[in-house]
């Protein structure tokens, strides 16, 4: 019994996420915008969030090339270390990670900052004065997750790359001009650009998560804190079905 | 409080009138066939026990909720029918003090004062913007707050500051939801006092949703008792203090 209605609270909710990401395709596409917001929430997410995803992309970097190296130099192609290390990146593990940590960062911060609007009356308040609250709070911080993820994953990729070249050069001394030859002669636009497609949705599914969490948080502070939490959970599951779907479509088209 | 005499003077200007207003959550009935009105310079305190349903009343009012049935007019308008760009040019017209302040945390308080200015009279120049802000910050007592964030202020200043941003726009009617709730009884007398300052300063209509005798006592023209859902008292607070029905005395024991 429990079961069936754990499955049909399930369904329920998908078909609310459903009907709340309808709402912002029906309040984003009608004007007026809301563009001072839109450009400080992408100052926020986007910016704000560059030194952390920087941060860990390098790190990253320089473990991915650490750990890869070994099994590499087993195989005898430990010169192709650069070429190996640019494609994972580039393709899976820079988005992958970029936004996972972005939901960390962002999508918590989302969910707890309109929960507690909402929790104190915030959002009626912003509503008495004129003001559209779900093209003001929810449309423009869909957006700028939408379209700041992907600059971010870029940065990222790039940052975790130069983590890469200090990797390679702990154990060997390969030159800088040698390191981004190699790294440039092996990556295509077909690893590049489904990468870059499939950020968009991870920005866009962080985004509406949050926001969705948020807005329709209950229950005082303990549910602002229950939504910063599943915003967080349930954009990160969501990353990786993402991902999944991307990669089917990416084979279909031979990429 | 304004005096008998305004009140009789303006008595025909209804800026309110709530006719047979029905609001149910589910099976749960909480606003059966209400009525109310308000006239132009009154102050009416809806009194009722917790739960009773008067923010639910102050919300249908405002248009945050959509009564099942029944009438709310404002200013002739009847607040259910309009567009959302009708609703916002009643809204421009009445002030909201909701009962947690509902500050925007993220913003100054002059940003706070500001940004219901900005909504509404989008034509209005800078210079104009920081003269009004400064004017209401003046008649709350606060100017030197400007600059400050909502979380450095006390409860009784962030009280202050809502009640400043509600009477930014120059409001006809003043909405305040628990107005004194979760302040000590010194600064709940102040809000309480300023209220009433503000009513005679700007002549402005009140519509008091509280459950502090306090406030019924020193703010109301007329008491209007919600009980059960409906109406079950309207009169003075004089006359219900006297009243020896035992719902009624309920309140002022």
């Amino acid at each position: 019994m429990s079961l069936r209605s754990d499955f049909t609270a399930f369904l329920n909710g998908n078909g609310e996420l459903f009907s709340f990401s309808l709402r912002f395709f029906r309040h984003g596409l009608n004007p007026p915008f809301e563009f001072a917001e839109f450009i400080k929430q992408c100052y926020v997410i986007g910016y704000k969030s560059l030194p952390l995803i920087g941060l860990t992309a390098f790190i990253m970097g320089i473990v991915l090339t650490m750990q890869l190296r070994p099994s590499m130099a087993d195989y005898g192609v430990e010169s192709q270390l650069p070429a190996i290390v640019a494609i994972a990146v580039v393709r899976e593990v820079g988005p992958v990670i970029t936004a996972l940590i972005f939901a960390g960062k962002i999508g918590s911060s989302i969910g707890a900052e309109l929960g507690s609007m909402k929790v104190t009356e915030q959002i009626d308040a912003m509503e008495v004065s004129g003001t559209n609250p779900f093209k003001y709070l929810v449309v423009t911080r869909v957006l700028a997750c939408t379209l700041m993820l992907p600059v971010l994953v870029m940065l990222g990729d790039a940052i975790s790359l130069y983590g890469a070249y200090l990797g390679v050069n702990i154990h060997t001394n390969t030159s800088f001009n040698l390191f981004w030859t190699q790294v440039f002669d092996n990556l295509v636009f077909g690893d590049v650009l489904p990468a870059f497609i499939k950020s968009f949705f991870f920005g866009f599914a962080v985004g509406i998560i949050g926001c969705y969490k948020g807005y329709n948080s209950s229950r005082g502070t303990e549910g602002v804190g229950l939504s910063a939490n599943s915003a967080v959970v349930v954009s990160s599951v969501m990353i990786f079905i993402i991902d999944l779907l991307a990669v089917q479509v990416t084979n279909i088209f031979d990429y | 409080m304004t005096s008998d005499k305004q009140v009789l003077n303006s008595s025909l200007d209804k800026v309110m009138l709530i006719n047979n207003l029905c609001k149910s959550f589910g099976d749960r009935h909480i606003l059966i066939n209400f009525n109310l009105e308000l006239i132009r310079g009154e102050s009416v305190v809806v009194l009722g026990k917790s739960g009773s349903g008067k923010s639910v009343l102050i919300k249908c009012v405002i248009g945050l909720l959509r009564p099942d049935k029944g009438s709310i007019k404002i200013f002739g308008k009847n607040i259910p029918d309009l567009n959302h760009d009708e609703l916002d040019q009643v809204r421009a017209k009445i002030g909201f003090l909701f009962q947690s302040n509902a500050l925007y945390d993220s913003m100054t308080v002059r940003e706070n004062l500001e940004f219901p200015l900005r909504r509404h009279w989008i034509e209005v120049s800078q210079e104009e913007v920081d003269k009004m802000v400064e004017d209401a910050l003046e008649d709350v007592g606060l100017r030197h707050t400007i600059d400050m964030m909502p979380v450095e202020l006390s409860g009784g200043m962030r009280k202050r500051v809502a009640l400043a941003r509600t009477l930014i726009l120059k409001p006809e009617i003043i909405l305040y939801d628990e107005p004194t709730t979760g302040l000590d009884t010194i600064t709940s007398k102040e809000i309480i006092e300023l209220m009433i300052e503000i009513q005679e300063k700007y002549n402005t209509s009140s519509l008091i949703i509280s459950h502090d005798m306090n406030c019924v006592r020193m703010a109301s023209d007329r008491v209007v008792m919600l009980m059960d859902g409906r109406c079950y008292a309207n009169d003075t607070y004089e006359n219900l203090i006297k009243s020896e029905d035992p719902k009624i005395k309920m309140f002022f024991e």
